[in-house]
């Protein structure tokens, strides 16, 4: 490899070196700005993720470009999955700043991890080998860790990156000997040659061994059950920003990730890897809903919700083919404007100078605050999955391949964990609409959180009427992954 | 468009005063319902002067309803004389129930709710007598009963208006099975609904039968038998006429409006109407006769004891519609609609001049507590007392014309059952006289026997009440003599114009009926004269024999007295074991079974599902990694040893 030809693979990956090079820059400019330097380093961080997204569209075609001697690609489905990931991160940086400004976490390292972070899941979706796989991953994971400590001082939120380190590090461990097997079996790390190894020798035992491992350590960052046992906890940690940064950029990432590997080099090992997933799946969900109702603390449960959540995007992995890729892909489209949107309500919840968490705290919103009701209305009733919001669409496309596919007991499964999450939802919705109201909270001082959420609930609710540019770009990179 | 507008305007006074009642005040609602409504009253008046009078009677189309299959409904309004008749009828003591209301309500809080409920039985009465199918008849139908289960628990803050009304609801239901079952038939028979296309098929089918359970039925008189069971029900004839006397709980005049130009007409109109059918049916029209003659019998027994001033009433009006029928039964049809038409004015007479009693003694209804209050009352006691002499059949006044008619008639048919029917007609008469006279003595003359604070008292009532009360008094004495020779005399067939239909055996009854024995002639004012009598010794020149024997309660007075024991007997045969029913259902099935396996078990189930999934977090790390490593074993374990595709 000469130099002109690495030179010549940087215009493929711009949106990396633009996110990477602008945040070194954000980070010297913090460091000597120095404490107070919080707003302008978002605000700059917030450009620099733009850029990265202009370059994100301006490289976007439909062809399927590899660079770095095949290490990565770039193709629609990694392009729809970089968009999704750094408009996820912008809003959860941007969201942020209230909460930190009065929790006295307002340094300037939050927008510099975020964006990190989100140099690592755009490593991640574009991984074509399982080093570069296993590089972005830990680089994203990395910056979490710190992120869910942020708040240093706080136990809980200290308790919080610690356990999800720990865990991360088994996990990390578990994905690299299964990488490692894998190697050792294939004699390649390259997923097209990995793909044609196993089409023409099958999966070995020692494969099949590395297959599994490497799902475990995906399916930890997806927080599928059984390796779920993280995310309540750490939800409930970490800061509430943080929070809802995990249950929406990171998710994407690894699902993407995850669509890749067992699309790619995977794709003649379905008979096995299907059923791994159809287990996770039904887990998720049914755990998901399940043990949800048991929570009153509104972060947790949402922790329960996104698992369930994951569960439900499963389900188009085990459908397979482009139409249960696509119904994936949305899926994690609506389920991010659905979540952040219900992270900003939480993050209103704040009376008498403190963040409250606690689902009684919503208490008579409805009297005191109905525009804020009105909007966790339509996002719980989303999130159930009732028509006409957007929350059911997701649900319908991932239902419809089962349903194609005659999974139908699947589908029931799925039709009943819906209905028994939506206790949890209503229990929500209750508490706002018929118990005796509670104090307000607070106003906040940025009009930034109302924008943002107004942006999620017109989307959510209006999503039936110009479904088409979503279900489009879900179509294009669906088939550019599934051939 | 007039017939449009007469259907209509009550509509639209039930909607106004309903929906707009808090607007437009109590007051103006109550106007504008009244207003609505004697405009319809007026335009009724020309309607039949030139459907009944001059001839035009038509069909109007106003849009299609039920298109399904074969079956095309349409909403028309089919005016012919007995449709004429009956919006005269029904519209004309409508109003003036109307305009009676606004003094005898004068006190209710939720007058513009009660005018609207009055002005919507109005519409659903019309929409039944207008209609030309069966479909929009049952539309009427069940609007009628609708309205009257509205109107009876008027005043649902009292647990027995509340009672009646649901008794009244729920007995209309067996007349309504009936009735719709009948309506079936018809389709099944005719292949159609419409009244023209079934009655002109009707001689054509005669003969047809239905094959039930191994029975051959003759179809048309088992549907005439259908279409008659839902004319018992809304007319309240013998075995389902116990709600007839609880619906006295609601306002008195809403029980003038019931009893005498809605609902209970209805069945009688139904029969006239279906006349067509029926004429074909012999053994149908014998069962008419016999269950209006029994009703007409018993009704009259039980009326004989009873001491509220408007049970009276309500019994002899229960009485009366057996007259009717059982002239229906016989093939007196306009002799039927005759008596519906004079009834309508003298019934209402005595029920408003009963609420105007009412009125005037603080809404005492005992008429135990009652007595010689005539000269406080003369204008009441005046009218009262013409009502009387006209449901007793005094000559001249018009319950002498159709009520002679009818006994006559039933002589003149010379069968069994009309033989059955002129007997027990000509004993009931003698009843009714001692009942109306009994009601006339002992409210207005003998002893001051209530609370003679109350009855020191009493005043005559305004003249909104009173207004309507000569109104009907003057329909009371001049109806018979004017309208006779139209609806029963000479003139009839130009009259009728074919809206009823009589076949040939039976075309000269009516004329027969003038060459009956003297001694028939004479039998229904004999009668009274024995009834007056029998009232005037017991009540007026011997009151004290008639409460000795009231009070020694002997068992034919006990047997009038508790109506036969009809609730009793249904309570026992179909309340209770309802009763028993529903609660094992719902006790046993829906509380046990239902919600206990269903949504109650599921529920808790899921809530102990909860409790296990939340034990799993336990919170330790080791756990955590302990489960992720359980997993990816077993995950290992499944695909190398069970999995289908294992290596």
């Amino acid at each position: 490899m000469t130099y002109q030809t690495l030179l010549g693979y940087l215009p493929a990956i711009m949106p990396e070196l633009v996110l990477g090079g602008g945040i070194m820059l954000v980070l010297l400019y913090g460091v000597f700005r120095g404490e107070r330097s919080l707003i302008s380093t978002a605000l700059l961080t917030l450009l620099v993720l733009c850029v990265a997204a202009y370059y994100v569209v301006l490289g976007a075609s439909d062809a399927r470009v590899l660079a770095f001697g095949g290490s990565v690609v770039i193709d629609p489905f990694a392009s729809f999955l970089k968009l999704l990931i750094l408009g996820a991160s912008a809003v959860a940086m941007i969201m942020a700043l209230e909460f930190l400004k009065h929790e006295k976490l307002n340094r300037f390292e939050y927008p510099v991890l975020i964006g990190l972070s989100a140099l690592g899941m755009l490593i991640m979706v574009s991984a074509n080998d399982l080093m570069v796989l296993y590089v972005g991953l830990e680089m994203q994971s990395l910056a979490l860790y710190v992120l869910a400590a942020f708040s240093r001082d706080n136990t809980r939120s200290t308790e919080a990156g610690l356990k999800y380190f720990v865990l991360g590090a088994l996990s990390s461990g578990m994905l690299l000997y299964g990488i490692s097997l894998i190697y050792g079996m294939s004699g390649t790390l390259n997923f097209d040659v990995l793909k044609g190894v196993i089409e023409t020798q099958g999966m070995s035992i020692g494969l099949v061994i590395g297959m599994v491992f490497l799902a475990a350590g995906l399916a930890f960052k997806i927080s599928a059950a059984p390796f779920h046992m993280w995310t309540p906890d750490v939800y409930e940690g970490a800061p509430t920003p943080v929070t809802a940064f995990f249950a929406a950029a990171p998710k994407v990432a690894a699902m993407g990730l995850f669509l890749r590997v067992l699309f790619g080099p995977f794709e003649a090992a379905v008979a096995q890897w299907q059923q791994i997933i159809i287990v996770l799946s039904v887990a998720s969900m049914t755990l998901g809903a399940f043990a949800a109702i048991g929570q009153s603390n509104i972060k947790r449960l949402m922790a329960y919700s996104s698992i369930g959540h994951v569960g439900f995007a499963l389900l188009g992995f085990v459908a397979g083919g482009e139409a249960g890729v696509k119904g994936v892909l949305i899926y994690l489209a609506i389920y991010v404007a659905m979540t952040l949107g219900a992270f900003i309500c939480i993050l209103a919840m704040r009376r008498e100078g403190r963040q409250v968490e606690e689902i009684a705290d919503l208490s008579g919103l409805s009297t005191t605050q109905p525009g804020l009701a009105l909007a966790l209305l339509v996002l719980m009733f989303s999130m159930i999955g009732i028509p006409p919001f957007a929350g059911f669409w997701a649900k319908f496309y991932v239902f419809l391949p089962v349903v194609e596919q005659g999974l139908y007991w699947l589908a029931v499964v799925g039709f009943l964990a819906s209905v028994v999450s939506a206790v949890y939802y209503l229990k929500i919705l209750r508490v706002i609409y018929f118990d005796d109201p509670a104090p307000r909270f607070t106003e906040p001082s940025y009009p930034g959180n109302g924008v943002l959420l107004a942006m999620s609930v017109l989307f959510i609710t209006f999503f039936i009427f110009w479904p088409a540019p979503l279900l489009n770009a879900a179509g294009v990179a669906a088939s550019s992954l599934v051939k | 468009m007039l017939y449009e507008l007469i259907v209509f305007l009550p509509l639209a006074g039930a909607l106004i005063a309903g929906l707009f009642g808090r607007a437009l005040g109590e007051h103006g609602a109550e106007i504008t319902a009244t207003l609505l409504l004697c405009i319809a009253a007026v335009l009724s008046a020309f309607a039949f002067y030139d459907v009944a009078i001059l001839g035009n009677a038509k069909t109007v189309v106003i849009a299609n309803f039920i298109t399904s299959g074969d079956m095309v409904v349409d909403w028309s309004l089919r005016i012919d004389t007995l449709t004429a008749v009956m919006l005269v009828v029904v519209n004309g003591v409508s109003s003036l129930v109307h305009i009676y209301s606004i003094g005898y309500m004068h006190e209710d809080e939720a007058r513009p709710r009660f005018f609207a409920y009055l002005s919507l039985f109005t519409f659903a009465m019309l929409m039944l007598v207008t209609s030309d199918n069966f479909v929009q008849m049952f539309f009427g139908w069940e609007g009628v009963g609708l309205a009257s289960y509205l109107l009876i628990g008027f005043w649902f803050k009292k647990p027995s208006a509340n009672a009646a009304a649901m008794k009244a609801f729920i007995v209309n239901r067996v007349g309504d099975f009936g009735f719709a079952l009948g309506i079936f038939g018809v389709f099944f028979l005719f292949g159609s609904l419409e009244f023209k296309t079934v009655f002109d098929a009707a001689q054509a089918k005669s003969g047809a039968v239905f094959t039930f359970a191994g029975f051959e039925l003759n179809a048309l008189t088992t549907i005439c038998l259908l279409l008659f069971m839902g004319a018992c029900g809304k007319s309240a004839q013998f075995l389902l006429h116990t709600w007839l006397p609880d619906a006295m709980e609601g306002p008195t005049p809403v029980s003038a409006l019931i009893h005498a130009a809605t609902m209970v007409t209805a069945g009688v109109f139904l029969v006239c109407r279906c006349s067509p059918m029926f004429e074909y049916a012999p053994d149908a029209l014998a069962v008419v006769t016999i269950v209006g003659a029994t009703t007409a019998f018993f009704a009259a027994t039980v009326g004989l004891f009873q001491n509220d001033i408007k049970r009276v009433i309500a019994y002899s009006t229960c009485s009366q519609l057996g007259y009717m029928f059982f002239a229906a039964g016989v093939s007196a049809y306009e002799a039927a609609m005759f008596h519906l038409f004079t009834h309508a004015f003298f019934k209402a007479l005595l029920f408003l001049g009963a609420g105007s009693v009412i009125h005037a003694l603080h809404h005492e209804q005992d008429m135990r507590q009652m007595g010689a209050i005539w000269r406080k009352v003369p204008l009441t006691w005046g009218l009262m007392l013409i009502g009387t002499l006209a449901l007793t059949g005094f000559p001249g006044l018009s319950g002498y014309f159709s009520k002679d008619a009818i006994i006559e008639s039933a002589y003149a048919a010379q069968s069994q059952v009309g033989t059955y029917a002129f007997v027990l007609s000509v004993a009931a008469a003698a009843m009714t006289s001692f009942y109306s006279w009994r009601l006339a003595f002992m409210t207005f003359h003998g002893p001051r026997r209530g609370d003679p604070h109350v009855l020191d008292e009493a005043h005559e009532s305004p003249w909104v009440m009173v207004g309507p009360l000569v109104l009907l008094a003057i329909g009371a004495v001049a109806a018979g003599v004017v309208f006779a020779e139209y609806f029963i005399g000479h003139h009839r067939a130009d009259f009728w114009r074919g809206a009823i239909f009589v076949s040939d055996a039976h075309k000269a009854l009516l004329d027969e009926i003038h060459e009956v024995p003297k001694w028939v002639k004479y039998a229904p004012l004999v009668a009274m004269v024995i009834g007056l009598g029998f009232a005037y010794y017991f009540y007026i020149v011997n009151p004290a024999l008639s409460a000795r024997m009231a009070a020694r309660q002997g068992p034919l007075y006990q047997f009038l007295y508790n109506k036969w024991y009809f609730d009793e007997l249904y309570d026992a045969i179909f309340v209770r074991p309802a009763k028993w029913l529903g609660r094992l259902f719902w006790k046993g099935g829906d509380g046990w079974l239902i919600d206990g396996f269903g949504p109650n078990g599921i529920a808790a189930r899921v809530l102990d599902t909860t409790a296990q999934a939340v034990r799993l977090q336990s919170g330790y790390v080791y756990w955590y990694a302990f489960v992720m490593l359980i997993g990816v074993t077993v995950a290992i374990s499944y695909l190398l040893t069970v999995s289908p595709g294992a290596p």
